[in-house]
């Protein structure tokens, strides 16, 4: 199947060969850190992780949200979905893979990342994290292949597919419960220390990750003609409302409980990120931009009219995925490490080869969509 | 409802009760009882050693950096100059700083110039270890010293993140160039590692008090076991009023001080 990601059109080469260039200056980058070691990022003794967690983070959800489509198509049969449910999965596996990129970049010795799993040790999220990942993309890959090439062959896919794309429904789920497990059991970092955290985490998801589903079938209907269908993009669009609802619901709790108790401990990192802490406050206006974006386009969304022009739907799918971007990508992971457990105010910028290598694992996954969409759309089109 | 189904509900509640209850008692490390006990009071059992330490503020010297320097002598540890790329065993740092859940109005004068000796507690219920996923960090069994395994460490900085102490530091950069003196009898971390005081684990096994300890010239510092009731320590933790810091956290830190 896969040599049908060999043919094509010009525009579809000089994408695929801008990507590869981002590529090539990411993983010099890299080389450069492997070379020097973590010194060569912004991140310190006091924030101690930096944009990768963050992108991490961030696109564990985007994985995650692939149950929206999958749950509906395959549990309740909404034929609707028939056609964009490979986009969500492959979606999904193109997002693990940067994830899993993104902790080994983090890391300080990843040629040792195999200790995760020759010491296994069921008292750290990391463990689990680690399984639950693996497990997700072995999932996705598996069940999305699989039901592709029987539709290839003009067969039924076969049966023991169901109960795989089942079990992927509530692993789903674990993912990103467990990705804010690795966070929210940590004493002494207040801005995780919340039961709220998970649901949390699941509702940005549900309302990025779908939101970056209904732009990447845009982006497929107008580069290949592929259609997933006007139904489908509108019951896409009601998900994403519905989950960015839940989601700055989550957000205001978060404000509440900080401030209406108002121990300081918790409203700290609230403070640092919103308004400045002791005259330090370099993401304030990313954070802002964050709620006016997310909340403007949420008021978009809410508007069926509005809702259902593909213009507005359009902005206001961006506006979603970059306000949450924001706010989990940066946000929610530097504002965990300020103030530091000293109640030091210490900040955290990014440097060019980090940036490089996060940009290289960005365009790493949007290579592997590429080249996954191609193959699907190609069978799908029959052509 | 019906009668039959509210007696099935209760039996089948009081069942799930029952499980929980004998799965706490089984392993008795899941129980409830020991997580509330443990967030307070509950001292160890007698029996093994517990490794802790009680530092005399009052006689500590706020200009002094003598056990500091002892401690990243004889331990190989890097100076840079840079905050970000810093690696510290034992530091000072000013009382809200080091204490910063303690009261903070009308702290008196000398409180609030002087500077706190901060290091890691050795913690008996140590989040970092809890978070490490490869047990490159680990609480010793027998003299609840929480080790650190340098050749198993991935660099993950789950413990950085999990230490509500600031105790750790990573090495983000080759560490060699930067020490100062190379003392030849403790081993040189690597580029991509997390370190942090080790409460002299190759000393005490040469029977030697930790390096800050012999160093300060106050007697400020003392060490000992504190399962042993007997202990200078012990002795000291029953005649003053001592804190742990943000011992609300529930770390149960074998760190003490008098203010
Ligand atoms: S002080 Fe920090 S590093 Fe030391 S044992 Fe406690 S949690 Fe771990
Ligand atoms: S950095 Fe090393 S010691 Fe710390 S949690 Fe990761 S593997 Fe464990």
């Amino acid at each position: 199947m896969i040599e049908k990601a060999l043919k094509g059109d010009r525009s579809y080469w000089g994408w695929i060969v801008f990507l590869l260039f981002i590529i090539a200056a990411g993983v010099y980058s890299y080389a450069r850190q492997l070379d020097t070691g973590l010194t060569v990022t912004g991140m310190g003794r006091d924030v101690s992780w930096g944009v990768y967690i963050a992108q991490f983070t961030f696109l564990v959800g985007v994985a995650a949200s692939a149950v929206m489509v999958v749950l509906p198509y395959y549990l309740h049969d909404y034929k609707a979905f028939g056609k964009i449910v490979i986009v969500g999965e492959f979606m999904a596996v193109a997002a693990t893979i940067m994830c899993i990129l993104f902790i080994l970049a983090d890391m300080g010795r990843p040629d040792r990342v195999l200790n995760v799993l020759l010491y296994p040790t069921p008292h750290s999220m990391v463990f689990w994290d680690v399984t639950v990942l693996n497990g997700y993309l072995l999932l996705n890959i598996i069940s999305g292949w699989a039901v592709l090439g029987a539709e290839r062959k003009g067969v039924p896919a076969p049966k023991w597919v169901k109960p795989v794309i089942y079990l992927s429904i509530p692993w789903a789920i674990s993912i990103h419960t467990v990705t804010a497990f690795l966070y929210a059991g940590l004493p002494g970092r207040h801005l995780w220390l919340t039961a709220v955290l998970a649901p949390r985490f699941l509702a940005s998801a549900f309302a990025a990750g779908p939101a970056l589903l209904i732009l990447v079938t845009y982006i497929l209907k107008k580069t290949t003609g592929f259609d997933a269908g006007k139904e489908a993009v509108n019951k896409l669009a009601v998900i994403v409302t519905y989950a960015a609802v839940v989601n700055f619901f989550l957000i205001g709790m978060e404000f509440f409980t900080a401030f209406y108790s108002n121990i300081p401990g918790h409203m700290h990192s609230l403070q640092y990120l919103f308004f400045g802490l002791h005259g330090k406050g370099q993401l304030v206006s990313w954070m802002w931009f964050s709620m006016m974006i997310g909340l403007g386009s949420l008021v978009v969304l809410l508007v069926p009219k509005l809702r259902k022009s593909s213009t507005w739907l359009i902005a206001a799918c961006l506006g979603i995925v970059l306000s949450i971007w924001i706010d989990k990508g940066v946000g929610l992971i530097l504002g965990g490490f300020v103030p530091s457990p000293l109640e030091e105010i210490v900040e955290y910028f990014p440097t060019l080869i980090e940036i490089s290598v996060t940009l290289g694992i960005w365009a790493i996954g949007i290579f592997l969509l590429t080249i996954l969409l191609k193959v699907a759309v190609a069978v799908k089109t029959q052509d | 409802m019906d009668e039959q189904r509210r007696e099935f509900i209760r039996k089948t509640g009081l069942g799930v009760l029952a499980g929980l209850g004998a799965v706490s008692g089984l392993f008795p490390e899941s129980s409830m009882e020991s997580a509330v006990a443990s967030t307070s009071s509950g001292d160890s059992a007698s029996g093994k050693t517990r490794w802790g330490m009680v530092i005399d503020t009052r006689k500590c010297r706020g200009e002094c950096t003598r056990c500091i320097d002892a401690c990243h002598e004889v331990h190989n540890v890097p100076k840079f100059d840079n905050a970000k790329d810093e690696i510290k065993w034992i530091w000072k740092s000013p009382f809200e700083n080091v204490f910063p859940g303690e009261s903070k109005q009308f702290v008196s004068e000398e409180t609030r110039e002087k500077s706190y000796l901060a290091l890691c507690n050795h913690c008996d219920n140590p989040p970092c270890v809890r978070a490490c996923p490869t047990q490159a960090t680990f609480k010793r069994r027998w003299d609840g010293i929480v080790a650190m395994d340098y050749h198993r460490c991935i660099g993950c900085r789950f413990c950085m993140a999990a230490c509500p102490y600031g105790a750790r530091s990573f090495n983000w950069r080759d560490p060699r160039p930067a020490i100062k003196k190379m003392d030849p009898s403790y081993p040189t971390r690597e580029r991509g590692v997390v370190e942090k005081c080790n409460f002299c684990s190759e000393r005490l096994a040469r029977n030697m008090q930790p390096a800050c300890v012999e160093a300060c010239p106050e007697g400020a510092l003392t060490f000992g076991d504190l399962n042993d009731e007997q202990s200078e320590i012990r002795v000291l933790l029953d005649r003053n009023h001592t804190l742990q810091r943000k011992s609300e956290l529930g770390t149960r830190p074998s760190v003490f001080y008098i203010i």
